[in-house]
């Protein structure tokens, strides 16, 4: 969603004069690493785990959901259960509900008050899903928020937004493209995406992503 | 459900304590409360005093983590649901459809309305 609106500067870019947050964090951190409360190491290695954890699970959990009745029955029922079956571990002790699209009902992830993220099976959110525009807009005025994303919900189909603020995170399963009989997992799985299981776009054959683009 | 046996488990007789059995259940009526303590609260202010309906109740329950986040945690299990509010409520105004809704997962201690054992 590079040309989207909520795409502001780059978050990464290093800035001249440390922010506040940035020296408390590099206090803290380095009082706990003196103190050896934990090691250099230990947050390389959490930032490793972070790292390990994309998209591309995800879209694999949903492909599988698209091929497999009983698997998908077992996702809607307990989704981290369900995606533990995949080897993907819920390290922040998090629960997970996942929320199907249907021809009646749309699901869209927010969390206003901060940025909890399905992180096991996604990785980091994308910087805009962080910034209070989205995180305002998608409580308030989820349609147009949607079609400027590109995703026109007629007005009888229903629109969830979930907030997910305390204990669980949210994904969502994203309805199977037309004219995919024929794909094999690994090339459904191929079309999903980030933006598409967080809900603001759909799922989409790749003729139709070129022709909008 | 509304009598006292409700908590009385039938095979053993095990009544059940505070806060292990949810006070409310899919389908009922609950608003959510209008305080505003001091710290960091994960009721989004644009909720406080809304109506809506709990859609379903998250199991187990679990630590009241605005309470944990102050190192308080002992004893305080209670049960979060999932709370369907229409747009429409939230917003005076709503532009969308009737039937759009915000879900949200809020901690039994925010929640009133008719309670089991009411």
């Amino acid at each position: 969603m590079t040309e989207h609106a909520h795409d502001h500067t780059p978050a990464a870019e290093l800035s001249a004069v440390p922010g506040y947050y940035e020296i408390m964090e590099t206090a803290v951190r380095e009082l706990l690493t003196e103190k050896r409360l934990f090691g250099p190491g230990e947050i390389r290695r959490q930032i490793e785990v972070l790292d390990s954890r994309t998209p591309a699970l995800g879209a694999k959990v949903v492909a599988r959901a698209w091929v497999d009745p009983a698997f998908r029955a077992r996702l809607l029922a307990n989704g981290r259960r369900a995606c533990e079956e995949f080897g993907i571990t819920f390290y922040d002790d998090t629960d997970l509900i996942v929320l199907e699209n249907t021809d009646k009902v749309h699901n869209l992830i927010v969390c206003t008050l901060c940025s909890c993220y399905p992180r096991p099976v996604l990785g980091l959110p994308p910087d805009w899903y962080k910034l209070k525009p989205y995180r305002a807009r998608a409580v308030k005025d989820p349609r147009t928020l949607l079609a400027e994303f590109g995703t026109v919900i007629p007005d009888d189909v229903e629109i969830r937004v979930s907030d997910s603020t305390a204990m669980v995170r949210y994904l969502v399963l994203p309805q199977r493209p037309a004219g995919t009989d024929a794909f094999t997992e690994e090339q459904l799985a191929a079309l999903v995406t980030r933006d598409a299981m967080i809900g603001v776009v759909k799922a989409e054959m790749p003729e139709a992503k070129e022709a909008l683009q | 459900m509304e009598s006292i046996d409700a908590n009385i488990d039938a095979r053993t007789g095990v009544v059940a304590a505070d806060g292990e059995l949810p006070l409310f259940k899919a389908g009922d009526e609950v608003s959510v409360s209008v305080r505003y303590p001091i710290g960091h609260f994960r009721v989004p202010n644009y909720v406080r005093g809304k109506r809506g309906i709990v859609e379903a109740v998250i199991v187990p329950p679990a630590i009241n983590n605005e309470e944990e986040g102050y190192g308080r945690n002992a004893g305080n299990k209670r049960h979060y649901y999932r709370v369907a509010i229409p747009l429409t409520e939230l917003w005076q105004g709503y532009a969308g459809s009737a039937n759009d809704s915000l879900r949200i997962e809020i901690f039994e201690s925010w929640l009133e309305g008719r309670r089991r054992n009411d």
